[in-house]
């Protein structure tokens, strides 16, 4: 997928590869790299997967890879959850008077 | 931007901590620091930071605080419904949901970021995957300066928590700029680096106008309680996890004159989870307000991202108790439910606590559960569940005290098995005494009379007890 200079892309870097990561931490977090994502307008022209310049918000220049290009927002209110329904339905038996104690 | 001879190597930038420290907060903090450990923290609130009228003015002139005071009605019912005769304290909620951030963090950010605005900084930077960031956003968008939020969201799958992700957007929706890092401590690398470059402001929780931002809210309840019951409240629960919320609120509640109310922390029990684990990290179903800060933070507050914290929970903290997430997620339920109000979930921690330490109180006690934050998209309990499915974590209704952290959420099969979980408080002053102690431990230094006066304040300990723990630590010197 193609972008154009100046499209709102966004990019992934390597902050810290393995090797570089600091000895007090998890072995689990020790093993991957500390990577790091950023928004910014493209430097260039390019593509999907490019290693690119971009500037960011507050004016800084950001390289890495473009691993979205015009990212948006894709988190929701998630699946289904039957045991959520039943709260309510439970506490307003208990307080109004369900089949508890009879008020 | 940084020049050029400058390396910007992980220990380089380490080494230079503290001068970007100094340059990027504007405190010289070793001005209150004395003999060897020794660290007179109320001077410093005192000469740093804003009094309690000048905090109040520059947040309403920012349309921050003096948010409505609730009493729930329904829930305190249900408290009593479930307690013994007599029992059931009055319930009252903080809806701090009504700042322009959407959570009490607001107050903290309106302050920092009117300092860096004074002090001449173009922008501000803070690091924080909570509602912070937001609080920073939206104060930068409203006095025109700046913002870069720096976040840890994903583990090195890439898969974010939902709570987290949505937190980047509302920052991203107030103008910010979002550092999105993978899990890890090393975050703090990548902090100074973009405070170096920048030059702007760390508008960090932990300076002495992140903490006095929260006196306010303290103040609030103090006065809005007054009003409403005639009295102040016989306890405040606070949700803790960096400590500065409930430092904040104390020292505002104080100020007011309300030194008789008992403040709880509380926090959700994350324990057996690790915070620097990436396989941890999805497996964890709060983000903040959990045990996994607010332990360290208490017993070592100067482990923030500034050299002396202005948050000292344990100088304030009366009580401090755990809950378990499968009693937040029901009590974010039970909110909505009975009382028609969306929040939190994490917010809502306070709130658990309060709701089953109200059942162990007199009737003719008040409560207040001192904060709630705004909700939605991934920040609410469905995704959050959901999310927590996807990893392979057990949902169910039972009896939460069987709960395992990142094994399993349990909702209680019945109100009545909400509980409040006192931590031992005593050994956590204890480990506080002897985390302060150890630098002047291991230059085998005697401490001055202010030094052990210093840790009494810190610790409310005696001096006797402090004394032992001394002891205790240098064998050799006793």
């Amino acid at each position: 997928m193609m972008f154009q200079k100046e499209a709102w892309v966004r990019i992934k870097r390597i902050v810290m590869r393995p090797e570089e990561r600091t000895a007090q931490i998890p072995e689990d977090t020790r093993n991957v790299p500390l990577e790091m994502w950023v928004k910014g307008f493209a430097e260039q022209n390019g593509n999907l997967g490019d290693t690119i310049r971009v500037r960011t918000l507050t004016g800084r220049i950001e390289t890495g890879e473009v691993v979205e290009i015009e990212p948006s927002y894709r988190h929701d209110f998630g699946k289904f959850i039957p045991e959520i329904l039943t709260i309510g339905i439970t506490l307003r038996d208990i307080l109004d008077g369900g089949d508890n104690d009879g008020e | 931007m940084a020049s050029s001879d400058y390396k910007m190597g992980y220990k380089d930038v380490m080494n230079r901590r503290n001068e970007i420290m100094k340059r990027a907060v504007g405190i010289d903090y070793a001005a209150f620091e004395f003999d060897r450990i020794g660290f007179d923290y109320e001077r410093m609130m005192r000469e740093v930071g804003y009094s309690l009228s000048e905090v109040m003015a520059i947040q309403r002139a920012q349309g921050v605080g003096n948010t409505p005071l609730l009493k729930l009605n329904r829930l305190t019912a249900l408290a009593r419904k479930l307690s013994p005769t007599g029992m059931g304290a009055q319930l009252f909620l903080k809806d701090e949901a009504s700042n322009p951030s959407g959570s009490f963090k607001a107050r903290r950010a309106a302050v920092a970021v009117y300092q860096a605005k004074k002090l001449g900084y173009k922008g501000v930077i803070a690091a924080t995957s909570g509602n912070y960031g937001a609080a920073v956003a939206s104060q930068a968008a409203m006095q025109g300066l700046k913002c870069i939020i720096v976040q840890e969201t994903y583990d090195s799958k890439g898969k974010g928590q939902p709570e987290i992700i949505e937190k980047a957007r509302k920052c991203e929706a107030f103008g910010a700029e979002v550092v999105q890092l993978t899990v890890g401590p090393e975050l703090f690398y990548e902090f100074l680096v973009l405070l170096e470059q920048t030059g702007y402001f760390n508008a960090s929780l932990y300076t002495p106008y992140g903490i006095a931002g929260i006196e306010s809210l303290g103040a609030e309840i103090a006065d809005q309680m007054l009003v409403q019951t005639g009295r102040y409240p016989d306890a405040v629960v606070c949700t803790n996890a960096g400590g500065g919320n409930l430092t904040g609120t104390a020292r505002g509640l104080r100020k007011r004159g309300a030194v008789e109310t008992t403040i709880i922390g509380a926090s959700v029990d994350l324990s057996g989870l690790h915070m620097a684990s990436d396989g941890d990290f999805n497996r964890k179903s709060f983000t903040t307000g959990h045990t996994g800060f607010g332990l360290p933070f208490a017993t070592m507050p100067d482990r923030s991202d500034v050299p002396r914290s202005a948050a000292r929970p344990l100088r304030y903290m009366d009580s401090y108790v755990t809950v378990k997430q499968g009693e937040v997620f029901y009590m974010t339920e039970a909110l909505a439910q009975l009382e028609g109000m969306e929040r939190g979930p994490a917010g809502n921690v306070s709130l658990a606590a309060a709701f089953a330490l109200a059942m162990t109180m007199p009737e003719n006690t008040a409560i207040v559960v001192q904060e709630t934050e705004y909700t939605g998209a991934g920040k609410h309990l469905q995704p959050q569940l959901s999310f927590a499915r996807e990893n392979g974590i057990a949902i169910r209704f039972g009896d939460p005290e069987e709960e395992i952290p990142g094994k399993s959420i349990i909702l209680p099969s019945h109100p009545s098995l909400m509980k409040a979980r006192p931590l031992p408080l005593v050994q956590l002053r204890k480990r506080l005494v002897e985390n302060l102690v150890s630098p002047a431990v291991s230059a085998h230094a005697q401490l001055t009379a202010h030094e052990l006066d210093f840790l009494a304040d810190e610790s409310r300990l005696t001096r006797e007890a402090i004394e032992k723990i001394i002891r205790q630590v240098i064998p050799s010197d006793s």
